[in-house]
């Protein structure tokens, strides 16, 4: 008799009923957020229509007709837009990679020493960390630009430190002009790059059989230097003349010029970057047990043995995740170029912002793409991290 | 061969002389020693002409002559008391709280007081060093209130901290339209250091509900909303404040219907207001997965549903454990606020900027960049510091 409380006609009505709630609660959510974006959408369309504007993407095809400081490819003022932002955004790319390599070494180093038995060296780069870590980012470009590279002498009293002049129009350095034999020399250099990879899976699998696994870090790279040399030299002509810069004029010709707002912004990314990175491997080498340490004293690895074969795969785990964050902090962060003048993807996509005025679409083109590199970025480091979580046991 | 325990050993000397602790430290191989030489060569040669060019080469007139500009911009001088006052406020009420929640710790506590006596050390006016000073006095009151045996207090101390934001907001802002006691000063009068503060502290309170929210939003089962959370999360993160703070500058004003005109520096606050809140989501959600399952499970058994498991369980203990990474969140926004000098706002770093544009201060970029880089580090420094000493005296963070 009791059963029949619990039947069907008593059922719990559906207002009180959590599975239709759920329905329920995510329609009425979905309708308000779109309403309200919708909203939003509704009054730009008619603020930029008050303006003899509709949203599109076709002045992209225009010319842009503003100058570039600054360009990997060739650009002049009568390409359009798409191009003036494909050079911002190659420009980009150039610093962020020169930015990452650097700081990641910079990193390294001051996160090791700063584990340092040497009481001065631990002393320094912790002071180092310290200081850099609690100073804005931007402060420090302006000060790089403002205070020190366009503070540097005029290019007739140049800083020289041998073929290499300091000015306040950037840093000459001599550079490799290509020959004709140039083409071919790249075919070597490729051959050789497949000669070590063949070299390195073979050492890998001499390493698995033996229980010895040789220094591939230093065997694989010898082995390519060493065809690359013999490369430069079998060829009739050398592929690459060194041309020195040399004053002319009010300018400097020949070699290559790394302009003043390059270089304040590498080395303003690179001195802060490196101080988390620093941070970070101090806290991954920190995070492998003593236990660990002792165990491979115990069975007679050398202190450089330890460090490479036991502390730093372990070590690795704990540094990758944090490490892809600040490598995409860096990429982010190599937007603040606009304060000091340098042409990246943002400064490019201000200028033609302001030039076009299509403010909704640069704006959505430029978020869209640095978003799409720090997707394609955590792909990659997610990529790695995978692989190297099979050291696990 | 008998050796007698009394036979006392002669005292390890070498461990305590500075020639034993040298050679320990800095010169234990030749390695080390090669590594030590190049350290204090590169001590050397850093410091000599930094010294050298701060304490002779430098001009500091520059920013001693624009002291009031990098503290509140052009916030009007008429109403400069006010700013005292919010000041004031802070002291007692930091006090006040102090009082209340620590006993002991009289140490920590002259620390606090000594900052006041050292800024007042600085060249300043006479009357700026004693209205510098005239902090320690409330900061004072307020700990002999705060020490009172009242057990009220506690909480209390807690309520007038929440309270102390928006009073202190509406102080700056002012109340009273054009005229009056508190005559209104426009967001775009703000600036300075007064306005860098302002942008990370409201921005940081206001990202706070957001931020919960959209963490909440992100481990829900249902999947609308999670999708919804995990995209506002991951497009503000994935992009560089920059354009969140450029979209904001130009895009708001679309947004909003023609009637409504939005200052600059609010249009700033709303960037930064969302852009924290992404950052806080997450910093939330680590708090939440560290709650263990038993939590649910126990408050499920207890009959409580999911929203009062959230609001009395969960959360409870999720934000507890936060609080120590929402001071580093702080530190950062802190630092990131500088980015509105690219939309032309005056924050310390915009002043900075427009005082070298001045042609009196040519040449002194390097004296304005590390005055305003040393206010900052002073600033990020000094919270870490005290954050991580009042973590470990309160046990904040452990549960």
């Amino acid at each position: 008799m009791a059963k029949t409380k619990y039947s069907t006609e008593e059922a719990i009505p559906f207002w009180r009923d959590e599975r239709v709630l759920r329905v329920l609660g995510q329609i009425v959510f979905l309708v308000v957020a779109v309403s309200f974006f919708y909203y939003l959408y509704n009054n730009m369309i008619t603020a930029l229509a008050a303006q003899g504007m509709t949203p599109s993407f076709e002045f992209l095809g225009r010319t842009a007709g503003f100058d570039i400081g600054e360009s990997l490819i060739n650009y002049v003022r009568s390409d359009s837009y798409a191009r003036a932002l494909v050079v911002g955004i190659l420009n980009t790319i150039y610093v962020s990679i020169f930015g990452i390599f650097f700081a990641t070494i910079f990193g390294v180093i001051l996160g090791v020493s700063r584990l340092s038995k040497n009481f001065l060296v631990a002393k320094l780069s912790s002071i180092y960390l310290e200081i850099l870590r609690n100073i804005p980012l931007l402060v420090l470009l302006v000060f790089w630009y403002s205070g020190v590279f366009i503070t540097l002498p005029r290019v007739k009293e140049a800083i020289t430190f041998g073929p290499i002049f300091l000015s306040n129009r950037g840093i000459a350095v001599p550079w490799g002009i290509p020959t004709e034999t140039w083409a071919s020399y790249l075919i070597i250099l490729f051959l050789a790059l497949v000669v070590s990879i063949v070299v390195s899976w073979r050492l890998k699998v001499i390493g698995d059989r033996t229980g010895r696994p040789p220094l591939r870090i230093l065997w694989v790279p010898l082995t390519f230097l060493v065809l690359a040399m013999v490369g430069w030299l079998v060829l009739p002509q050398s592929p690459l003349e060194i041309e020195y810069p040399a004053l002319k004029g009010l300018n400097f010709t020949g070699g290559y010029v790394f302009s003043p707002e390059f270089m304040a912004l590498l080395s303003g990314l690179v001195i802060y970057t490196a101080a988390f990175v620093g941070e970070i491997v101090r806290a991954g080498i920190m995070s492998v047990s003593k236990g660990q340490h002792e165990a491979a004293k115990a069975l007679g690895l050398t202190s450089f043995q330890t460090l490479r074969l036991v502390i730093f795969p372990q070590a690795m785990r704990v540094i990758v995740p944090p490490l892809t964050s600040q490598y995409l902090n860096l990429t982010k962060n190599s937007s603040l170029a606009v304060a000091i003048g340098f042409p990246d993807l943002f400064a490019i996509g201000g200028t033609s912002l302001n030039q076009s005025g299509r403010a909704v679409e640069v704006i959505a083109l430029m978020m869209g793409l640095y978003l799409l590199s720090s997707l394609l970025t955590s792909v990659f480091m997610n990529w790695y991290n995978d692989k190297i979580k099979l050291v696990e046991r | 061969m008998t050796t007698s325990t009394t036979e006392v050993l002669a005292p390890p000397t070498e461990r305590y002389t500075v020639l034993g602790w040298l050679r320990r430290n800095l010169f234990g191989s030749i390695g080390d020693s090669i590594l030590t030489i190049i350290a204090i060569w590169l001590t050397y040669a850093m410091l000599k002409p930094s010294l050298s060019w701060g304490f002779s080469v430098a001009k500091w007139t520059v920013i001693a002559d624009n002291l009031k500009l990098f503290m509140v911009g052009r916030y009007p001088a008429e109403e400069l008391w006010r700013v005292w006052v919010v000041l004031y406020l802070l002291a007692a009420v930091v006090g006040f709280t102090w009082g209340a929640w620590v006993k002991g710790k009289e140490k920590a506590g002259y620390v606090l007081l000594g900052i006041p006596v050292f800024l007042a050390l600085l060249p300043f006016s006479p009357t700026i060093r004693m209205m510098i000073l005239a902090l320690d006095l409330f900061g004072f009151l307020g700990i002999i209130l705060g020490r009172r045996d009242n057990p009220k207090f506690k909480n209390w101390s807690i309520i007038s901290l929440l309270l102390y934001f928006p009073v202190g907001i509406l102080l700056i802002g002012g109340l009273t339209g054009e005229t009056g006691f508190l005559p209104t000063v426009k967001p775009d009068l703000w600036g300075g250091l007064m306005l860098t503060i302002l942008l990370a502290v409201i921005g940081i309170i206001f990202s706070f509900p957001i931020g919960v929210a959209l963490a909440l939003g992100r481990q829900s089962k249902l999947p609308i909303i999670s999708w919804f959370s995990v995209g506002v999360i991951e497009l503000v993160r994935g992009v560089p404040l920059i354009t969140i703070l450029f979209m904001m500058d130009l895009m708001l004003p679309l947004f909003l219907p023609a009637e409504i005109r939005v200052e600059g520096v609010i249009r700033a606050f709303v960037a930064i207001t969302l852009f924290s809140a992404a950052y806080m989501a997450e910093n939330v959600r680590g708090g939440l997965q560290a709650i263990p399952r038993g939590q649910y499970e126990a408050a499920h058994a207890l009959g409580l549903n999911g929203f009062t498991t959230m609001a009395f369980i969960i959360l409870p203990q999720a934000l507890k454990a936060v609080i120590p990474i929402l001071v580093s969140q702080f530190i950062g926004l802190l630092k990131d606020t500088t980015l509105v000098m690219i939309l032309s706002l005056f924050d310390v770093l915009g002043i900075g900027k427009s005082v070298l544009g001045n042609p009196e201060y040519v040449g002194t970029a390097k004296e304005v960049y590390v005055f305003v880089a040393a206010l900052f580090w002073v600033l990020s420094y000094g919270l870490s510091y005290a954050s991580q000493r009042l973590e470990t005296s309160l046990g904040v963070g452990e549960r």
